[in-house]
């Protein structure tokens, strides 16, 4: 291949030369260039080499669908397997050759990714002649209109043809549109913007390429979300190859792709230039590389070729072989000939072997109209023989084709094609609207004249040519050149019994790698369909799946990342707690103080200071994050009998009481306390991690089962914060906050809720405690939250009042048998295996959950039981997660009888313990067991859940 | 230079796979559904159990659904006594499995983790990790560190939003290749007379009283001394021409691949709490799950925002992920049950027997349920691994649940 | 993602919705009468059809009510929707419009044509 950079034309920038290097080489291209026609103007024509067997690999098309070009992006922005034809050339880049697999890069991403939601009546994916039309009947028409390319500038492949528009270059016709287009306030152009997915409703998510190509604090990448009511799909086509021996050699080139590469980059690939042909859309490029200079030779499958063509070649100089075929490219590791067989090899003469030179080999096998998104879009493709390939069936509404995805003929149907897609699509519009729209369905639009003398057919059907002897062993035929699938493979596939075109494709791999099959799939089922002896129909393609083409994870995942991969939730006192030091434990999207670790403490040392406090002084804890949920009306109170298990309608008013909740087939669900404001008016808590579901799962009985109660529920979660007030302090402290309230035992007893001014801040005090102690509930509107926390830091000062975490708060709760739904149960445990048997009510008709506590399985004497856990030797730890089993004779496997579900170390009970689910486990309290772990094998004696105040006598103070 | 990429060459398919016979009029045993578990059972049944006579009818393509579009992981680290006995004795079957079939099935055993980002995340694991070991399940709990030593792409700084404070392992665990194990049981059985029939979907069921005696079919009808259902995400409309009704919801599961990338992920990577399960396949791809679409849906296809959100979170845990690209998506329908294990055993109707409800484990069970399901039909009674996956659990209540459980269920 | 015509809002982006699962499946009036199969049916039986199905949405993005919907299972379109306590409409004549003889690429197929027009 003796490619080289013309001194005149193309659209390159001569007097911006880009330095890169390819393969630790400099080169220097110009502004305009991809890396390939950098490349090839640089004389390159070889790439990294191929996957299984090694062999070299060059530049095959100009665009999306290249299957051989691949290359390792090493700089300005690393990126693994990028096609060297999509890549425009930047100052700085560095690439290489590819073989097989791509690197990713261990650097950071430094990009910045986005996303943009955009709403419109007519997407028009594609800006060649007929997207370009499209897009002018519409917005002619007053219509909404995003047109996307994925090229750098619209035109598609105006920007190649030699044939005039209205007298003049392609070029200038496509830069007028835009200039139109532009003055459109409803229309929007992208560039470099590729669809790559359709999904219902009009969706279709694209990428847009917004600055590798440039130096800019732009997002790098951004994906477009786009609702739109009507699409055009003119996605042009790709052109075919042709299989035959050694078709993978560099220098064997697409037809069209050598245009783009003269017209654009003034690139021309070779001198000596064979073009092989089943059909006329070849001699455009072959006419245009002979007038610049290139010594022609076309060969032609068909026996006869238009008399247009045949004196065109001749006035241009170029030699035709009609008739014949290409059966090897000869080379080593670039095309230096070609062998010629006559064509379809019936004639009664003998074959006559003919040899020509050259060092370009141009081919086109037909076109393929590109039809991903219309397929993506459920639409079905039917094989046409006429051209031989797959083409759409009817269009679907609402989605419309033009040009050569529409299979129109050339260059005048497709402007044609797309002025009517358009017009189909407004009248769609306005058929779906009950009120006239703000456009009209028509639009004035003069077809250009152009005079075309390439149209898709007449073309012969030809997916491979057979094999001279000297190349059928083994077979050089590639059908697919990035995973080196021969014809002789696909027949290997067939010969072993299958007939689906699916399991072909995975027996050989066929149309697997980055192309997707872009240019090898048709003529996979056409040998496929051949061998099997029935028709490309009949076979079938394989499904096209999105995306069209590779799109990074980093532009996917977009702004979701780091501290927005999910929302981070804090208290109204976060900052006090990171202010003094907090550690933190994710508890859901919360953060919540973990524990208060003073200097030189580590979590064991803290949580035992924090303990101290909370059983001997007075402590506090954040405890805003527990879900609260405001329920009124009428029904209230039978609404919440239904949901708990217990009886929560006879609640007098001003009193609170602890609930728990079952989903329906009597597994514990969540718990809570509940308290009553007034006869209609009640105050839900749940945990932290279920506040949004039990406010959903509310909503759900209201709505669908009981929309006959008059309830209303509303998450009040953020709106309140609360403060546990913990310890034989406790009342002390309140007392100073909140002067006019009666704290006294009788005045405000266990389990009662009293409104009260608290340090000047109209809240409400429960007497709640989760830690058994004499504790208070503190509640005010968060926004006096971080006043709160300081007044109950200030007040309890005096008192040594200690803040503690949610690991203090654990220990506490553990030592009194209060289990944490999530930790001590698993979705498997009912309120009676927690021991919660008394807050199951025997009065209630029925609640959520009773039916199933009424199966047999539910009275099984080894169901697994909430009990308490001592070491025999109090200052071992008992490991969490243990599994609990008889014997200390540890052999793998072993039956376990239970398992440990928390696990601490106590300062009250002077020892380590924990709360384990037991088999029968109340009936072997006092038994011995073994609690053993990866780590340790620990002896412990079963107890009961409680095993700290186990009289309640501390709640009182 | 004319190399090839290392790791890239996989194994060549053997130049002869399976008859394509046409449906003889009746057999011993039909199995309804040529997916891996459908064949899997076939194979057994002729190799261990000594029938011979069966029939494999498949709607479409052998091992076109669901064993076409899985994640390919396979591991035994449930956390119940019946989820890790049946898990364990197929991983048991997949360790000989390439021997047993004389096929290559590219089964590496890489080791999983499943990743712990909260600290009841850790308790979990730690328990799940000591039941699997006394179970008889190789299983270990990791530090961050030791995830890190395991898979050092892995991101363990704290700073992530969800830090990663450690995994449980299975050294065991692993993947294999789809297509090649669907197939290795496909020929396998072919060549001890099995027939298999594609193209062939299963439009009814004859039962005379009370009694399986057949098939109708889109090529006729077949009889059938037995009839065995392994239809996956189908299950319910085939079990419903037998009149019976399954407590399965179907739902559409989505996967994705990159590019093939060199050697970077060396091990099987699961989180649930940062939801993600990615491997490295031996061409270079990564392959990954993504989440389950909540309604349900027979369209093998799911919704976008869906593989968004996967990229977010691979991308958290694998920043070096960044640049990959995204080069194919699809879907599969996976069939769910209440309590995330499946139904396999016999049925109310004598001679039909029913597999299904696999969720998302259906292809790291197949050898293990194919065994123990031939097993079944062979013996007309529930073999004592599957025994506790009975249909007539839903009603007395005694569940195997896997959904509290926290294992991630892929 | 599709857009989901919600009775009160209007055609809002999947992702503001959550399934319920099968619609028409009422609490029992008396659950205590039930025996453990009964119950069981109640509690995990749910249809599975693969054709319109009738089923529980919930704006939880938006309104945050839930209503009802006839989908399609194969094609996902949502054929007809309407408020909890409004009757099931007749099945039957969405298996009209989308016959069961239909290969599912043809159903898809109809989808599509929704998936830009509606």
């Amino acid at each position: 291949m003796t490619a080289r950079r013309l001194a005149t034309g193309g659209t390159i920038d001569r007097s911006v030369p880009i330095p890169f290097t390819f393969g630790g080489v400099d080169y220097t291209g110009f502004a305009g260039d991809t890396l390939a026609s950098a490349l090839l103007g640089a004389g390159v024509g070889a790439f990294g080499s191929s996957v299984r067997l090694g062999r070299a690999r060059g530049i095959v098309s100009a665009g999306t669908e290249e299957s051989s070009a691949l290359v390792q992006v090493e700089a300005p922005f690393a990126e693994p397997m990028l096609l060297a034809t999509t890549i425009e050339l930047t100052p700085g880049l560095a690439a290489r050759g590819l073989t097989g697999q791509g690197r990713l890069a261990t650097e950071p991403d430094p990009g910045r990714y986005d996303a943009r939601h955009a709403h419109t009546e007519l997407l028009v994916v594609g800006a060649g002649a007929a997207g370009l039309s499209a897009a002018l009947v519409a917005a002619r028409a007053g219509a909404s209109v995003i047109l996307i390319d994925d090229d750098v500038t619209v035109g598609g492949s105006l920007l190649d043809y030699a044939e005039t528009v209205d007298g003049q270059p392609g070029a200038v016709w496509a830069a007028a549109a835009r200039a139109e287009l532009d003055t459109f306030p409803r229309v929007r152009v992208l560039t470099r913007t590729t669809a790559f997915g359709i999904y219902d409703d009009g969706f279709v998510l694209a990428i847009e390429h917004r600055s590798d190509h440039v130096t800019s604090t732009r997002s790098r990448q951004r994906i477009w979300r786009i609702r739109t009511q009507q699409i055009v799909l003119a996605t042009g086509g790709y052109e075919r190859p042709i299989v035959f021996a050694n078709n993978d050699l560099p220098g064997i080139m697409l037809a069209s792709a050598a245009q783009v590469y003269l017209e654009r980059f003034a690139v021309l690939a070779g001198e000596t230039v064979v073009v092989f042909t089943t059909n006329d859309t070849a001699y455009g490029p072959a006419f245009a590389l002979a007038a610049a200079g290139a010594s022609v030779t076309v060969v032609d499958t068909r026996p006869e070729i238009s008399a247009a063509l045949i004196s065109g070649c001749r006035t241009a100089g170029i030699t035709t072989k009609s008739g014949h075929a290409v059966q090897a490219a000869l080379g080593d590791s670039a095309v230096t000939g070609v062998q010629l067989t006559p064509w379809p090899g019936t004639t009664a003469e003998p074959p006559q072997e003919v040899t020509l030179p050259c060092d370009l080999l141009l081919v086109s096998g037909g076109w393929n109209p590109v039809l991903h998104l219309f397929s993506q879009a459920t639409g079905r493709l039917r094989f046409d023989e006429t051209l031989a390939t797959f083409v759409a069936t009817a269009a679907i509404p609402g989605v419309h084709l033009a040009g050569l995805a529409a299979a129109q003929a050339d260059l005048a149907a497709a402007f044609a094609g797309g002025a009517e897609a358009a017009r189909a699509a407004l009248t769609e519009l306005s058929a779906a609207r009950a009120e006239p729209g703000r456009h009209r369905t028509h639009s004035s639009f003069e077809i250009p004249t152009v005079v075309s003398h390439f149209a898709l057919h007449p073309i012969e059907q030809v997916w491979a040519i057979p094999a001279p002897t000297e190349f059928a062993d083994p077979d050089v035929r590639f059908v697919d050149v990035q995973r080196d699938v021969t014809v002789s493979e696909l027949l290997r596939a067939t010969g072993a019994g299958l007939s689906a075109m699916e399991h072909v494709k995975r027996y050989t791999t066929l149309g697997t790698a980055l192309d997707q099959g872009k240019t090898s799939g048709v003529i996979g089922s056409g040998i496929v369909a051949a061998a099997l002896g029935i028709a490309v129909t009949a076979l079938g393609t394989t499904t096209f799946r999105p995306p069209f083409t590779p799109v990074s994870f980093a532009v996917l995942a977009g702004a979701d990342r780091g501290e927005l991969f999910d929302p981070v939730r804090v208290t109204a006192i976060h900052d006090w707690h990171v202010a003094h030091g907090a550690l933190f434990e994710d508890v859901g999207q919360w953060k919540r103080p973990w524990y208060y670790p003073l200097a030189g403490e580590d979590l064991d040392a803290a949580v035992a200071r924090e303990c101290t406090a909370a059983r001997t002084t007075v402590a506090c804890l954040d405890g805003s994050t527990l879900g609260k949920i405001d329920v009124q009306g009428p029904d209230a109170g039978a609404f919440l009998d239904m949901l708990y298990t217990n009886l929560i309608s006879s609640l007098k008013v001003g009193s609170v009481r602890y609930g728990v909740m079952c989903s329906p087939d009597g597994m514990v669900k969540d718990d809570g306390t509940v308290i009553r404001l007034a006869d209609d008016h009640f105050i839900v808590t749940t945990t932290t991690g279920n506040a949004a579901s039990i406010l959903d799962w509310m909503e759900e009985w209201l709505q669908t089962e009981w929309p006959e109660l008059r309830v209303f529920a509303t998450s009040v979660t953020e709106h309140f914060v609360t403060i546990p007030l913990v310890g034989p302090l406790s009342r002390q402290v309140l007392a100073i906050l909140a002067p006019e309230l009666d704290v006294s035992l009788a005045a405000f007893p266990f389990m009662a809720t009293r409104a009260a001014t608290i340090a000047g801040i109209e809240g409400r005090v429960d007497r709640i405690s989760f830690s058994g102690e004499l504790a208070y509930e503190l509640n005010v509107p968060a926004w006096a939250g971080t006043a709160l926390w300081e007044a109950v830091m200030a007040a309890g000062e005096p008192f040594g009042i200690t803040p503690y975490g949610t690991e203090t708060m654990h220990v506490l709760r553990a030592e009194k048998g209060y289990p944490i739904i999530g930790q001590d149960t698993d979705g498997t445990v009912s309120p009676f295996d927690l021991g919660l048997g008394w807050a199951v009510s025997q009065k209630k008709v029925d609640f959520i959950g009773k039916r199933s506590f009424a199966r047999a399985v539910n009275d099984r004497a080894d169901r697994k039981e909430l009990v308490g856990l001592l070491p025999v030797d109090p200052t071992v730890a008992i490991p969490d997660g243990a599994q609990l089993v008889e014997s200390a004779d540890i052999t793998f496997p072993m039956p376990m009888f239970g398992h440990v579900s928390s696990a601490y170390r106590s300062v009250a009970l002077d020892s380590h313990f924990a709360l384990a689910l037991v088999k029968g486990g109340r009936a072997r309290i006092g038994q011995r067991m073994f609690a053993w772990s990866e780590e340790s094998l620990v002896e412990v004696t079963v107890a009961d859940a409680v095993l700290y105040d186990s009289e309640g006598a501390r709640k009182d103070g | 230079m004319l190399t090839t990429t290392p790791g890239s060459v996989i194994p060549d398919h053997p130049d002869f796979l399976w008859r394509n016979p046409d449906p003889k009029s009746s057999y011993d045993v039909v199995i309804v559904g040529g997916g891996g578990h459908g064949l899997a059972t076939a194979y057994y049944l002729a190799s261990r159990y000594g029938i011979t006579n069966i029939a494999v009818l498949e709607k479409g393509w052998l091992g076109g659904g669901n064993m076409a579009r899985n994640t390919t992981i396979i591991r035994s680290n449930y956390l119940w006594d019946e989820s890790s006995g049946i898990y364990e004795h197929s991983l048991k079957l997949w360790e000989g499995l390439e021997e047993d079939l004389g096929y290559p099935l590219l089964f590496s055993q890489r080791g999983v983790l499943n990743l712990a980002h909260s600290l009841q995340d850790v308790r979990d694991s730690k328990r799940r990790v000591n039941a699997n070991r006394l179970n008889g399940v190789d299983a270990e709990w990791v530090d961050a560190e030791g995830v890190k030593e395991l898979c050092p792409i892995v991101n363990i700084s704290p700073d992530v939003r969800y830090p990663v404070l450690g995994a449980t392992y299975q050294p065991r665990a692993g993947i294999a290749k789809h297509d090649y194990v669907a197939w290795g049981y496909a020929r396998a059985a072919s060549e001890l007379g099995v027939d298999l029939i594609q193209n062939c979907e299963v439009t009814g069921l004859t039962i005379e009283h009370g009694r399986v005696v057949g098939v109708e079919t889109s090529r006729g009808r077949i009889n059938a001394g037995k009839v065995a259902l392994a239809a996956a995400g189908h299950s319910s409309v085939v079990a419903a021409l037998a009149g019976i009704k399954l407590p399965l919801q179907s739902h559409p599961l989505q996967a994705l691949v990159s590019e093939l990338l060199e050697p970077v992920h060396p091990t099987v990577v699961m989180s649930n709490a940062v939801h993600v399960y990615v491997s490295q396949a031996h061409k270079g791809e990564l392959v990954m799950g993504a989440g389950v679409d909540t309604y349900n849906g027979y369209g093998q296809r799911g919704a976008f925002h869906i593989i968004e959100r996967q990229m977010s979170a691979a991308i958290e845990l694998f920043p070096v992920f960044a640049r990959a690209h995204l080069l194919r998506t699809w879907g599969g329908i996976v069939d769910v049950t209440p309590d995330a294990s499946p139904i396999v055993g016999v049925t109310d109707i004598q001679g039909l027997y029913l597999n299904c409800g696999w969720g998302t484990g259906g292809f790291k069970g197949t050898p293990g349920v194919g065994d123990t399901f031939a097993w079944t039909i062979a013996h007309d009674e529930p073999h004592p691994l599957i025994e506790a996956f009975s249909l007539d659990r839903f009603s007395t209540g005694a569940l195997v649940d896997e959904h509290g459980a926290a294992a991630v269920a892929h | 993602m599709q857009l989901i015509p919600c009775p009160n809002c209007g055609r809002r982006e999947e992702i503001e919705f959550h399934y319920g699962g099968q619609a028409h499946v009422p609490y029992p009036a008396e659950p205590a009468a039930l025996g453990d199969a009964e119950w069981a049916d109640y509690l995990f039986f749910r249809d599975n059809p693969k054709g319109p199905f009738a089923e529980r949405w919930y704006h939880s993005g938006g309104c945050r009510r839930w209503f009802n919907a006839v989908r399609d299972t194969r094609s996902y379109r949502f054929l007809a929707v309407y408020q909890p306590d409004a009757p099931r409409p007749d099945i039957a004549q969405f298996m009209a419009a989308a016959p069961p003889v239909a290969a599912d690429r043809a159903s898809a197929a109809s989808s599509a044509t929704n998936a830009v027009t509606r």
